[in-house]
């Protein structure tokens, strides 16, 4: 039983939410056919705090329509007048963001200090960023001789359904619909089961803002909801993060629609400890500590989650002391009190698979360094979902050190050489994030660009800003989010090629 | 000696299974996902909608459902027996067991040395499909 650091502050004050949330289709909201609700039971205490509306086919059929219908305009829509709509979201979620940091904590059950510094800030940037790069996109033209020209010019793709998972809420249906409205098509959204009352409230603030129809939010389960939408032949594309079997799905359903996905889907993210990172004990030194910490955020429920620390075996003991200690300090408590470092996991079901693994890790000798069970809170929280921070020692073929665990919970391993070290990275079925830590100038482009993974953070780990693209090799999905380069996964291009020439070919 | 199964299943699963095949009037699959959010779950599905192939195994039939998971992630499980089970919790995929509010969930222990000499034997989707 290791010791646990405990939050001792008051939490603040939950926002106010109401009895039920329909769905918001064509800028109304509108009760679900079934005249069915279910309950949203937060993470805090596992209780009901508010109920979504339970959609199905009609429902999403309906929010389909009203985006085909809403296409017809917001597809000509001038980039200025899109940019000034998303200007307007980023302005209302900034002039609400504490309400809606405390409701997305209520709805998730992460650490009010995340909500407040990370996931809704973000919104706000990353629907500015899309609203700038609208403003300065071109489309392209060649001249292919004299007389011919080809315009390469942009299309929106049509109505486009978006699958979010829980997690990040609000910042991943950010990572999804700027982009889409931006290049001019109107959406679907599906939020996840666990997570559907913050972004019902921010449809709320912003139904006045954004014209009926060009975002339709259907509540509901993926089998009686998600499906029908991903199945929709009046669905130009589906984006969908998430895991690899529902991919797989949503894939299958595509192809049958023959349309275009992106898909962000699991990680098993190496961080990479290099044996120049002790060679002082200084701030790049404590720096590196808190990398390999960062598993920790936002109780680990995040695709790219460090679950893999591989450090140089020399520097191992100096290193793993500190990481240890470090991670022993984390305030764990109510989420909503403004010291509590980490917060509830996002529902039971994830808490129970969270305890099976740290069951197998045990039981294929993997050694808890710290951590390893239920946090066992009081005070309220006796029925919420918590769980220590920990760290497993052991190696790389155990199946903690190969499955997506999406919780507070990392390995770590040592290597002997760089290119044991890149070995290890590699070994794995997925390629979404890594980490490198390093003081030698060499390593810090090399090894990066031998790591088959899609964003590689280099003396740093854990930062999501706009204009950095990112996505997945691999089985960790392909389409890359947070970057202007997004656009053209939402649009067609369109080539009118020219000829301004009078002379017939003279082949007829 | 009977060959021991890769996959067994408690008794709460199999009354989840009972009432999910009589609600759907179907034959039920499984496939085990891997990573992200609500991954590392076995994913319920009628059966044959969710396409498997050459790419899948085939772990073997539970409670009348097969049992698939993706060969690469198979490579890092083969050594473990699984237990299908089922608990509390509001999980998302499009896995059918969801809005009755529970998920299915897997258990693992470790296969002994003499268990791993007797295992049940493994197919591919492919295989899976030539047969029926």
């Amino acid at each position: 039983m290791t010791t646990l650091t405990l939050s001792k502050s008051k939490p603040v004050d939950r926002p106010s939410v109401k009895a039920k949330y329909d769905h918001f289709i064509g800028g109304k909201w509108v009760a679900p056919s079934s005249g069915e609700y279910f309950d949203n039971i937060s993470p805090i205490d596992g209780k009901p705090f508010t109920k979504a509306a339970r959609g199905n086919k009609e429902d999403v059929d309906k929010a389909i329509d009203a985006a085909h219908e809403a296409f017809k305009t917001w597809s000509k829509t001038s980039p200025a007048e899109r940019s000034r709509v998303l200007n307007k979201i980023a302005d209302i979620i900034e002039e609400n963001l504490e309400m809606l940091a405390r409701l997305e904590t209520v709805d998730n059950g992460k650490a009010l200090r995340e909500t407040r510094a990370a996931d809704l800030p973000l919104c706000v940037d990353h629907f500015r960023y899309f609203a700038g790069v609208i403003r300065a996109d071109e489309s392209s033209i060649s001249e292919h001789d004299e007389h011919t020209v080809s315009i390469a010019l942009h299309e929106p793709l049509g109505v486009v359904a978006q699958i979010i998972p829980w997690n990040f809420p609000l910042l991943m249906a950010t990572w999804k619909i700027a982009p889409a409205l931006a290049a001019g098509c109107c959406t679907v959204v599906k939020p996840a089961e666990q997570t559907p009352t913050s972004i019902m409230v921010l449809m709320e603030l912003i139904a006045d803002v954004v014209p009926p129809g060009v975002i339709n939010v259907v509540t509901g389960f993926g089998a009686e909801a998600g499906k029908p939408l991903a199945t929709s032949k009046k669905v130009a594309k589906v984006a969908f993060t998430g895991e690899t079997t529902t991919g797989r799905l949503i894939m299958q359903y595509a192809s049958e629609n023959l349309i275009p996905v992106t898909m962000e889907l699991g990680g098993k993210s190496p961080n990479i400890f290099m044996k120049s990172v002790a060679d002082a004990d200084d701030a790049f030194f404590d720096k590196a500590v808190e990398g390999a910490v960062m598993f920790a955020l936002n109780q680990g429920e995040v695709c790219t989650c460090p679950s893999r620390i591989l450090v140089h075996e020399d520097i191992y003991d100096k290193f793993m002391e500190r990481v240890i200690e470090r991670t022993k300090a984390i305030k764990m408590g109510h989420p909503l009190a403004e010291d509590t470092m980490m917060g509830a996991q996002a529902s039971n079901d994830q808490y129970e698979k969270i305890l099976s693994y740290l069951d197998i890790g045990k039981q294929e000798g993997a050694v808890a360094l710290c951590g390893g069970e239920s946090a066992g809170l009081n005070s309220g929280l006796e029925t919420g979902y918590y769980i220590k921070p920990t760290i497993f020692k052991g190696n790389n073929k155990m199946r903690v050190f190969q499955e997506e665990i999406f919780g507070p919970v990392t390995c770590v391993t040592t290597f002997k050489t760089t290119e044991e070290a890149i070995a290890i990275a590699n070994d794995t079925m997925y390629g979404l994030g890594a980490g490198l830590w390093s003081r030698d100038a060499h390593e810090l482009y090399q090894v990066p660009r031998a790591i088959q993974a899609g964003r590689v953070w280099v003396n740093c780990y854990h930062a999501y800003p706009a204009h950095a693209p990112f996505g997945g090799y691999k089985k960790s999905g392909f389409g890359r989010e947070n970057h202007l380069m997004m656009l053209n996964h939402y649009r067609q291009t369109k080539n009118m090629l020219i000829s301004y020439s009078k002379e017939k070919l003279g082949f007829f | 000696m009977d060959k021991i199964p890769r996959v067994l299943i408690t008794e709460k699963a199999k009354e989840v299974i009972d009432t999910l095949k009589n609600r759907f009037s179907s034959e039920l699959m499984f496939h085990q996902s891997g990573g992200c959010c609500d991954g590392s779950s076995p994913m319920c599905f009628e059966k044959g909608d969710f396409k498997v192939g050459s790419q899948d195994i085939w772990l073997g039939e539970v409670y009348g459902c097969d049992f698939f998971m993706s060969a690469d992630q198979f490579e890092y499980w083969k050594h473990t027996q699984l237990t299908l089970d089922i608990t509390p919790g509001r999980g998302s995929s499009f896995s059918i067991e969801i809005p009755m509010g529970i998920r299915f969930i897997i258990r693992s222990k470790l296969f002994t040395m003499e268990e791993l000499e007797n295992l049940s034997p493994i197919k591919t989707g492919e295989e899976v499909l030539d047969e029926s």
